[in-house]
This record gives C-alpha cells, sequence and structure tokens, in this order.
C-alpha cells in the first residue's frame, strides 16, 4: 500500500471512529436534531423545545442501551 | 466579554486540558522509559504539524465557507462529540465503563516500551528515568509514540478549536484557551509526574460534554435560522437543560445499576482499567 492510500485510509479512519465509533445511535440522534432544526426553523417556540429535547432523548437511549452493552 | 465568549473560553480549556493529561501520560511514558531528547522531539514535531494544520484549515474555513453552512456543519460535529463524552462520562461515573487511568496507561505504556529493543547508546545507564537528560542519545521509538500521543489527542483538541472558534468567528480566543490549557496541564503534570489520575478526568469530560453539546445544539439550530430567545444568552439555557439531563441520568443509571448488583452479586461494577483504544480518547 502507498503512503497515500495509507494516509488517505488513516484519515477515514479517523473520522470513521469520530463520527460513529461504538455508538453509532448518537450520530444517529445527531442527524434527527438537524433534520428536525431544518424542519422547525420557521416556528418561534416549537423550534427551541423540540431540538434540544431529541438531543436529551438519544443521549438517554444511547446511554440506557450502554449500560447493558459496556458491562459485559 | 459576553457570556457566550467566557462559554465559549471555558469548553475549549476543559476539552484541551482533558485531552493534553491523556497526551501528558504517554509522553511522560516515553520521556521515561525511553529517553527525553526524542519525546521533546517528538512533541516538537507533533506541534509543529498541528500548527500547520489549524492554520492550513482554520483560517480559509471561516473566509471561503459560508457562516451558516459551517455552523451547521460544526454544531452537528460538536454535537457528536459533546454526546459521547457526555455518554462515557455517565456510564463512568455510575460504573457501568471503566474509569480512565492515567496511572494504569502510564505504567502500561512504560511496560510495553521498555520490551521494546533499547536504544543503542542507552544501554550503559541502568536507571532510565528522570536522569537521561534533553542531551542524552535519540530512539525512534521513544520519538514515534510521542509524537502518536500528541498528534492524536492535539487533533481532538484542534477540532474543538477551529469548530468553535470558528462558527462564533473567535478563532483567536478559542486558540488562546486550548493554548492555556496546555501550558497549565504540562506544568502541572511535570510537577506532580505520575500522579495524573488525581486530575478530576470524568468530572471535567463530564462539564465539558455538556458544554460542547449544548454550543452543537445552539449552532446547528442558528445555522437554519432558528429563534433562541435571548441569542446567545440561550447557551447558558442549553448548558442548564444538559446538565439537569446528566444529573438525572447519573442518578437514574446509578440506581438502576445498584438495583441489578443487589439481585446479582457476581456482577460487580467494572473494575479501573486501561481503556485507551481510538474511541475511548475521544
Amino acid at each position: 500500500m502507498t503512503a497515500t492510500k495509507r494516509a488517505i485510509a488513516a484519515f477515514g479512519k479517523f473520522w470513521w471512529e469520530f463520527l460513529v465509533g461504538d455508538t453509532p445511535g448518537l450520530l444517529v440522534g445527531t442527524i434527527v436534531v438537524i433534520v428536525a432544526a431544518l424542519a422547525l426553523r420557521h416556528h418561534r417556540t416549537a423550534g427551541f423545545i423540540v431540538v434540544p429535547l431529541i438531543a436529551g432523548v438519544a443521549l438517554a437511549l444511547s446511554i440506557f442501551r450502554g449500560r447493558k452493552t459496556d458491562r459485559s | 466579554m459576553s457570556s457566550s465568549a467566557i462559554v465559549l473560553a471555558l469548553a475549549v480549556f476543559g476539552a484541551s486540558a482533558v485531552e493534553a493529561v491523556e497526551a501528558l501520560t504517554i509522553v511522560l511514558a516515553a520521556g521515561t522509559s525511553r529517553g527525553w531528547r526524542s519525546a521533546a522531539e517528538g512533541v516538537v514535531a507533533a506541534l509543529a504539524v498541528l500548527v500547520v494544520i489549524v492554520a492550513g484549515v482554520g483560517v480559509p474555513l471561516i473566509h471561503l465557507v459560508p457562516i451558516d453552512v459551517l455552523r451547521v456543519v460544526i454544531g452537528g460535529l460538536l454535537l457528536v462529540l459533546g454526546l459521547q463524552w457526555l455518554r462515557k462520562a455517565v456510564l463512568r461515573a455510575t460504573g457501568n465503563k471503566a474509569l480512565h487511568d492515567e496511572d494504569a496507561i502510564y505504567a502500561s505504556t512504560v511496560a510495553q516500551l521498555s520490551q521494546a529493543d533499547a536504544p543503542s547508546s542507552n544501554s550503559e545507564v541502568p536507571d532510565g528515568g528522570w536522569r537521561r537528560s534533553l542531551s542524552g542519545p535519540r530512539d525512534a521509538v521513544g520519538f514515534t509514540v510521542a509524537f502518536k500521543g500528541v498528534f492524536l489527542e492535539g487533533l481532538e483538541v484542534v477540532l474543538v478549536v477551529l469548530t468553535l472558534g470558528a462558527s462564533s468567528n473567535r478563532l483567536g480566543l478559542a486558540a488562546g484557551a486550548a493554548a492555556a490549557a496546555i501550558v497549565v496541564v504540562t506544568a502541572v503534570g511535570f510537577v506532580v509526574a505520575r500522579q495524573l489520575s488525581a486530575v478530576p478526568e470524568n468530572t471535567m469530560k463530564l462539564a465539558v460534554g455538556i458544554m460542547l453539546t449544548s454550543f452543537g445544539v445552539f449552532w446547528v439550530g442558528e445555522g437554519f435560522g432558528l429563534h433562541w430567545p435571548g441569542n446567545d444568552l440561550a447557551i447558558l439555557v442549553l448548558i442548564a437543560w444538559f446538565a439537569a439531563i446528566a444529573g438525572t441520568l447519573v442518578l437514574g443509571m446509578d440506581r438502576l445499576t445498584r438495583r441489578s448488583s443487589a439481585g446479582d452479586r457476581s456482577t460487580s461494577r467494572v473494575p479501573v482499567q486501561r481503556g485507551d483504544e481510538v474511541g475511548d480518547s475521544i
């Protein structure tokens, strides 16, 4: 493998570990937050309530799942 | 200085301090077991590469990419990072994940490096340790380990500096806060060398995770033109919101863990162990 290919592979691995790693659910949660912010951008009240709420739910779900998987 | 600037500086300082502790542990291990000259050269080389990345990526990022696009992308990255930190901190605080023990990492790294081929010109030195001076012989293993440790942990600092600094147009403030954290941790680290486990890393990670998550949600909303009551002050409300969620999760998970442990005595809390794989260091 050439040095360029190795560098590209390392770069890709870094971003995969950074974004997905062992918590793909948090990436999904983040995408849902982004979509919700886009969808609610014209609502004055709903946006600032729903968007942080979704982030909180995503965190809670991931932690609850982590309780079962990380102990094993 | 506005409240959002203070919070931003605190977030960058905290995140950089956590990463600096992890990098310093590796550098101390490399320096102690392989000699200080190569470890120092590895640190300097890694810092030089990181400076080039900040200058080469950070400055064009601010000037070339539309600010709203930048805020959504950066907000998303901050949100992923913040949620990952919060998740790990809550799981560690409640005994559901092994604590990140710097003493164990230090001991393990020293043991691994000591098993590697010793630098030939060091063979006459009976006790490496602090006695090896900066004018000692060069060692490729020591250089590589110190370089990788500083570069990988530093890359995360760069990411936090670029994301928080660029999205708020305060790259200088973010870089300054990161530099201050690195200087403080390095100074303290060398004074209390080998006692880095005394740093309340998980508490820091929890606090910084709350701030990164809050900034992430805020910038994603800003990028799409979401209405935040009080504008920048909404960041403080978001911090309070995520702190409340984190606190509730810690209490709730702790109760759940105690209940399941009581039901199954054999399932004890996860012991402290080395946990520095790539994903774990984030």
